[in-house]
């Protein structure tokens, strides 16, 4: 019934099929807009948040989508400043997944501030001694550069590319692509940045304090690192589950190898970066101030010594190795399993960036406060996912995403 | 905020974070405008053909 809408060359599952699948996950994602709902309409009392964690699960999620959207910036840096061509074939993915975790980053901020009709007053009335000014300041522009590079890519569906004005519209965007692109790294480098540093500058926090340069605490660096090194991980991994999903495979093997092998080696500059961080911390800045290692970690069970290890061994150690080296990197088992972990290690990073800075005790009555996410936190979480499955889905089926597929896969 | 808003002072806090939000906003605000405009004049000239970018995505 859609045929006239799917891009020529390609194949795709009935309508039928296709609807039952928006509807499963459009149940769920029915399910986080309620939660929503109760959250605008009755207030921030939804919530588990306290006076301890003035931030939760929502900051948490929002600073790992948008270290895990990093894989929009970079590869467009790579293929457009830098000049890696290859990459071209699965830059739109990695489009599509920045503009998914970048709105669904937007999203979650506008359920946060608990009055999102006043979301304005921060670009108006901006306090411009706060980090977090610039991450809403170059987010929402970022976001904005995200949509300029979506919707070429709208404009090329089959039907809407014969209207003229479309057609020349998509023609002109990519004609100019490399300007947006630049400015999208420019502003992607200060938004990464200052959500690190907003933990490092908070002197008060021993956890999260770090020295730096001039104003920017080493964090602020580690974090832009990081998405850099971790984003095209997570674009890997995307394209692998829709591979998986479709029984198709999307983008040829060099360019996959290609993107790994970067993501490995950015990885691997940036793990070493973070240890020599966590050693300077643990053995010069946090004694400097009266504390030890370990009084940063409990035997509780979200807060352990163990957080550390799974964060930099699992999450960064192994994952950088294997893909490293290209043996194991061209194994699709071994790298499907380093991406999974790296994945995993960027979440976890930005996990005790957030919430275990503020656990810590830090006063001599201070206890190490825990915190367990309500419903309402949890289904607005998951909201984002259900809608980047949606249009992950809808993209997919109309518009020309892959461009290696209609030659990876031939229809009689 | 712009300058001449009550709460501006001009110090280099305001002018190198307001200057560049509107640096950034400019660049994609011109960018646009111009890919809106010559795709106007193209479709009003009729030159709807001959591009060959049909493989060409970002």
């Amino acid at each position: 019934m859609d045929s006239a809408l799917i891009p020529k060359g390609v194949q795709r599952c009935s309508l039928g099929k296709f609807t039952l699948l928006i509807a499963v996950v459009g149940a769920v994602l029915l399910w986080g807009v309620y939660a929503m709902l109760l959250c605008w309409i009755k207030g921030l009392n939804q919530t588990n948040m306290n006076d301890y964690y003035g931030f939760a699960l929502w900051i948490w999620a929002d600073l790992a989508v948008i270290a895990l959207g990093g894989g929009a910036f970079f590869t467009g840096f790579l293929k457009y400043i830098v000049g890696k061509d290859e990459l071209k074939n699965i830059i739109n993915y990695a489009v599509l997944i920045g503009f998914i975790c970048y709105s669904s980053a937007l999203l979650i901020l506008a359920i946060d501030i608990g009055q999102p009709l006043r979301g304005w007053f921060i670009f108006w009335h901006a306090n411009v001694h706060s980090m977090l000014t610039e991450v809403a300041f170059c987010l929402s522009c970022y976001f904005a550069v995200l949509t300029i590079e979506y919707i070429p890519l709208i404009l090329e569906n089959r039907q809407l590319n014969k209207v003229p004005f479309f057609h020349h519209l998509a023609h002109n965007m990519h004609g100019i692509m490399a300007v947006f692109a630049a400015t999208g790294a420019f502003l992607s480098f200060f938004h990464q940045g200052s959500l690190g540093g907003v933990s490092g500058v908070l002197f008060g926090r021993p956890f999260g304090y770090r020295e730096g340069v001039f104003v920017w605490p080493w964090t602020f660096f580690l974090f832009t690192w990081s998405a850099a090194a971790y984003g095209p991980s997570f674009t890997l991994m995307c394209t692998k589950i829709l591979e998986k999903a479709s029984g198709k495979q999307l983008v040829k093997d060099n360019v996959v190898d290609l993107l790994a092998k970067i993501s490995g080696w950015m990885i691997l500059t940036y793990i070493i970066a973070k240890i020599a961080d966590t050693l300077y911390w643990a053995l010069v800045t946090a004694p400097a101030r009266g504390h030890t290692l370990m009084d940063f970690y409990s035997n509780n069970p979200v807060y352990g010594i163990w957080i550390l290890v799974l964060e930099i061994v699992l999450g960064g150690i192994i994952p950088a190795i294997i893909l490293v080296v290209p043996g194991t990197r061209r194994n699709g088992y071994l790298r499907m399993t380093a991406i999974i972990l790296g994945v995993i290690g960027v979440s976890v990073n930005r996990w005790v960036m957030v919430l275990q800075v503020m656990a810590v005790p830090v006063m001599p009555f201070d206890f190490w406060a825990m915190y367990y996410p309500s419903w309402q936190e949890v289904a607005t979480t998951i909201l984002p996912v259900a809608y980047g499955i949606i249009l992950i889905a809808l993209s997919y089926r109309y518009l020309p995403i892959f461009p290696q597929e209609p030659e990876l896969n031939p229809v009689d | 905020m712009f300058p001449g808003f009550f709460e501006w002072i001009w110090d280099g806090g305001h002018m190198l974070f307001m200057g560049g939000l509107w640096y950034a906003l400019g660049i994609i605000g011109l960018g646009l405008t111009y890919c809106i405009f010559k795709a106007a004049i193209e479709t009003a000239q009729g030159d709807g053909e001959g591009h060959g970018h049909g493989d060409e995505h970002h």
